[in-house]
Order: C-alpha cells, then structure tokens, then sequence
C-alpha cells in the first residue's frame, strides 16, 4: 500500500469507534441529568402519615386535610347516604371495587374499614387528569346534578361523577374508582392517613 | 464618510456584513403581489423580540419559589415602578403571539405555502409552533396563581396516561407526588432559558431556509421560473429592503396600536387573556369549579374531551390531541392538488378550508365550556371534521376542479 492511499476499512473501524465510545460517554453523562428530576429527598420526606380527628366531622360533613400535598377527604356519611351507595350499582364503571384503587380491607361498596363503615377515607384527586372534585354530597335534584344523584362528587374539568364511595359513573372521563389511601384507627375518634401497619 | 467605507471594508473582510445584508434584505428579491395576509411572518418576529426583553426585565423581580412566586407578581404590578406595564405587555404578548402564529398558518393553507420546495420551511414553523406552546404552557404556572397550578396538573397528567410507564413519567416531570416548589423551578428554567434558545434557532432555521428557496405568494406561482435574462432576478420580484421593510412598519404600527389598546384597556381582555382564577393564589387542596386552558390552547383541549375514555384508560383522548396538534406537520403530503394558491383551487378545496376553519373555532369555543352531554356531542362531531380536513386531504384534492396557475402573479 502506497503512503497516498487512505485505509477505508480503518477509517471506518476508527468512525465507528469513536461513535460508540463517544455515544456511551453520552449517554452516561445525561443520567445524572436526567435522574436530577426525580423527587428530591425533602419531597420524598414530606409523604410522612398525617392524623385526623374524625370526632369534630358532623354526620353528612367532609373534612378536607393534606397529605404528601394531595386533598384527602375525610367524609362522615350518614345512615341514609350509607342505604343510597348500594342502589346504583349498574350505573357504575367498577361496582365491585376490582381494579386495585383501595387497599385490601376497603374492598366493598362502602371502601372504609369496617369498624367505622361510615367514614369514607379518600384520595380526592379525580384519576382523569388529576383536578380536585367537587363535593356534592345531598341527594336530589338540590345540588344541580338531576333528580336521580345520590350524593358523590363531580369533577369541574372534565364532568367525571363519582358516588359517595369514589367509585366512577361509568361514561365519566375518568376510566376508574378514586384512590383509597392506606389508613388505620389510632384510636376511635382519630385516622393515621397514609399508614395501615399493624402494631404499636 | 470615507472612514466608515473603510471601516465597513474592514468589517467585511473579516466578516460577510454586507454579503448578508444583501442576501436577505437588499438583493433578496420577494414576489411583488404580498398582500395583507403577508404582515404576520413580520409581526411574529417582532413579538418575540417584545417577549424576550419583557421577560428579561420580568426576572429581575420575579421569585421562582412556590412561597414568593404569587406575591412577587403582585409585587411587580403594584411596587415595581411600571412594573405593571412590563408584566402586561409580557402577558399580552403570549396571547398576541398566538394570534399572529395562528394567522400567519392560516396564510400557508390559503396559498399553498407549505407545498414543494418549502416543506422543510413549514416543518421548522411547526416546530416553533410546538416550542411556542410549551413556552406558553410553562410561562402559565409561574404566577402561581390556581389558574396556573390546576392547569399544569392537568396537562402533566396526560402524560400519565401513557400506558405502563404514565405514572412515573408524570412524577418525574413533576419531581413530586404533586405540582409542586420543584415543577415551579423547572418550569422557570425552560422557560426563561432552554426553550427560548431553541426557539430563536428554530426561528433562524425558518427564515434560512424560506431564503434557501424565496417566499411564496398569493398567487402560488413561483417566480424564480421567469427571471431577466441579464440580471437573473425574478420579473416579478423586489428587493425586500425597503419595499417590504416599509410595508412591514405599517403592519407595525397598526399592530402596536392593537397591542397598546389592550394592554392599557383591557389587559386580561375579559378573562380570555388572563383568566380570572389567576389573580386567587395556588390552592393544591381545592381545584377551582371551571378550569379551561387559555384560548390558544382551548381547540385541542375540546379534542381531548371529546374521546370517551376507551380500554379503562384515556390514552385515546390525548392520543387524539396529539394527532391534532402533529397531523399538520404532514400537510406537504396530503395535499395532493395540482395548483398551490386558493385563487385556482376548486369548490370542494375552498368547502373543506371552510369547515376546517368553523371546527377549529368552534373547538376553541367549546374548549372554554364547561362540560355538558350536548357540548360533548358537538365537540366530538368538530373534532372528525379537523381530522377529516387532513386525513381526506389526499383525495378531495386530488378530484377538485381546479383552474389553471396564470404563468406569472397577477399583482
């Protein structure tokens, strides 16, 4: 071979080469990058379990407290709105609660643990798009949402309806039921929200 | 006098001054038959230009901090002399910048802009529209207001609709379980940096590129094929300086005189430019009863509405937004018509812009609306005639009666 000549397979080994080393470099520069969007530590932090006293809540009243920055509803449903949630079933996307949108122990129509079936524990960001529902929890035509309402919620964003469990109207945007947050009872009067372990 | 053709030479030598000044104002030869439509290419560029040195002057006093962000807006409007004036002329521009871009498109279908040889002219305008929304969209969340903090959780969700991976992707654009101090930062970051400098580059690559291959024209007939003999400039072209240039500045002060009459009138200009939530600061505990996007956004956001959720998941709806927004990047491809300008197409061409135009505005209509069954309807119905306009595209254009091109512009 003559010094004029250019070795192409050489070059190309060497263009190829350099790509691959160089690509690998980038790539692995742009993690750290890339991984900087994560939570930070100190959000990561302020998930910590809130508590909530449930004996301030009239009967037929909601109560509205934050945890890891999300509206959680805490609702005291009375005899009659508790006698209405069974008796719209077919009206419902998920009646029976089957996609995993409640820890194992809130899995009936009611969604709250047993001993206080009537407090209603949930995440209240509506699982179209993530807007806050608005409450409305009387029964009938008073509320504005037609004579057969039996009391739930209503997103403004997108008119997704939710029954007084947060389970979806089927035809709503939202495709299912609104999150139930892990919770446990402190006592009988006051709700660890965001902890269900069991123990001290 | 003399120094400065000396200094000027020397300027030359080393850098192509007046080399670019003849190649894209003196010598760049633009068809003569401009007409109104022709003002917001010009008008665009200046709004930008009114955006970057509002918003400059904006972070000087402005807080990125999910405590300060609210009352350092409101800081700026009643404490920061005429700060008032450079925050309304900053929220003005956004709104007017849509305005222009939206005419400016509308231009393109008339005259078959987009058609052969500017397709990649029309790609770059796409991708500007596109930066210019997330612009839109990020610059939106940082007064902090509930306008700004309820509109980003929506539009950061769909991105958790993506199948399998949505809910972590929407965390880590987030950087926290909700829209929070972390998102205000990175917002402000793109916002004020990162897509600004994509923006002028893409804004440079646009006006290359029209360059490369001279502007269209009313009449769609492109006047590089008759140029004089000697010269080689186009018969029907003229320099754009300061035939153009001086058109343009009348474009200008009309414009401005709209611009000002908002900004000192009317600048929320009754809730369509800053909605009335915005001046409640963000509550992430309570969502306001109505949230619509601002109206520049509101024709795409009627789209995603309009998709029942399918297969327990609304994928589908912001699938359809998506094609809506992206499906006209290809219009190059589906206009299959053998004249460019609307003055030669035939009825059907002219029937379907027609429709395009009432499904567009009518989705910004409904896009502001609350939710109803009848609105729904009506949305959905809009929404396949938008589509219909672009995907039957290939074939009504194809059998349109159309009238023959005139051989040079008709003036």
């Amino acid at each position: 071979m003559s010094q004029n000549e250019v070795d192409r397979s050489k070059r190309r080994f060497l263009i190829a080469a350099t790509t691959a080393v160089g690509g690998v470099a980038a790539a692995g520069v742009a993690v750290p990058f890339l991984a900087s969007w994560l939570p930070s530590q100190r959000a990561k932090a302020a998930g910590a379990p809130v508590e909530v006293d449930i004996s301030k809540i009239e009967p037929g009243m909601i109560v509205n407290v934050g945890w890891r920055g999300k509206p959680v509803w805490v609702v005291n449903r009375t005899k009659e709105m508790m006698d209405l949630l069974v008796k719209h079933d077919g009206k419902l996307s998920d009646p029976k609660c089957e996609v995993p949108q409640q820890p194992e122990y809130c899995k009936n129509a009611a969604r709250s643990r047993k001993e206080h079936a009537n407090i209603l524990v949930a995440v209240g960001i509506c699982t179209h798009l993530g807007c806050s529902p608005s409450e409305k929890l009387k029964a009938g035509a008073e509320g504005g949402m037609g004579d057969d309402w039996h009391g739930g919620f209503f997103c403004p964003c997108h008119g997704s309806r939710f029954d007084l469990s947060g389970r979806v109207f089927a035809g709503s945007p939202a495709p299912i039921n609104l999150e139930i947050p892990p919770y446990k009872y402190l006592s009988d009067s006051r709700i660890l929200v965001g902890d269900d372990s069991k123990g001290a | 006098m003399n120094s400065l053709t000396n200094l000027l030479g020397w300027v030359d030598a080393r850098f192509p001054l007046t080399k670019l000044w003849k190649e894209h104002l003196s010598e760049y030869y633009a068809p003569k038959n401009f007409n109104f439509w022709y003002f917001f290419g010009s008008l665009a560029l200046l709004v930008l230009v009114i955006q970057i040195v509002s918003g400059i002057f904006l972070t000087m006093h402005y807080k990125p901090d999910a405590a300060l962000a609210f009352y350092s807006v409101e800081y700026i409007m009643r404490d920061v002399p005429w700060g008032w004036l450079i925050r309304y002329i900053h929220s003005t521009g956004a709104s007017m910048f849509f305005v222009v871009v939206y005419l400016h498109m509308f231009r393109g279908l008339m005259y078959g802009s987009y058609r052969k040889p500017r397709e990649l002219i029309w790609i770059f305008g796409m991708c500007i529209y596109l930066a210019l929304m997330a612009e839109a969209f990020m610059g939106y969340l940082l007064p902090w207001g509930q306008m700004s903090y309820w509109g980003a959780q929506v539009i950061v969700n769909l991105f958790s609709a993506v199948p399998f991976v949505g809910a972590d992707l929407s965390l880590w654009i987030r950087g926290d379980y909700v829209i929070s101090d972390a998102t205000l930062n990175r917002f402000f970051a793109f916002h004020v940096a990162a897509i600004p400098l994509v923006l002028v580059g893409l804004v440079v690559a646009h006006i290359i590129a029209l360059h490369e291959v001279g502007s269209n024209n009313p009449d769609g007939v492109e006047i590089k094929k008759n140029k004089d003999p000697v010269t080689h400039i186009p018969l029907d072209g003229i320099p754009f300086h300061p035939y153009y240039t001086v058109k343009d500045i009348v474009g200008v002060v009309v414009f401005l005189m709209v611009f000002s009459a908002i900004v000192f009138f009317a600048p929320d200009l009754g809730g369509y430019f800053i909605e009335d939530n915005n001046f409640f600061p963000a509550d992430p505990l309570k969502t306001p009863p109505h949230i619509a996007p601002v109206w520049y956004f509101t024709p795409f956001y009627a789209v995603l509405r309009a998709v029942p959720p399918m297969f327990g998941s609304q994928f589908p709806g912001v699938i359809a937004m998506g094609v809506a927004v992206m499906i006209i990047c290809f219009l190059p491809w589906l206009d299959r018509s053998p004249v460019k300008s609307i003055r030669y197409r035939g009825p059907i061409y002219k029937t379907a812009l027609a429709l395009f135009v009432v499904s567009f505005l009518g989705l910004g209509w409904l896009g502001m609306l609350p939710v109803t069954p009848l609105y729904t309807v009506l949305s959905q119905i809009l929404t396949t005639v938008y589509l219909g306009f672009f995907l039957l595209m290939p074939w009504y254009t194809k059998i349109d009666k159309c009238k023959p091109e005139p051989e040079r512009v008709t003036g």
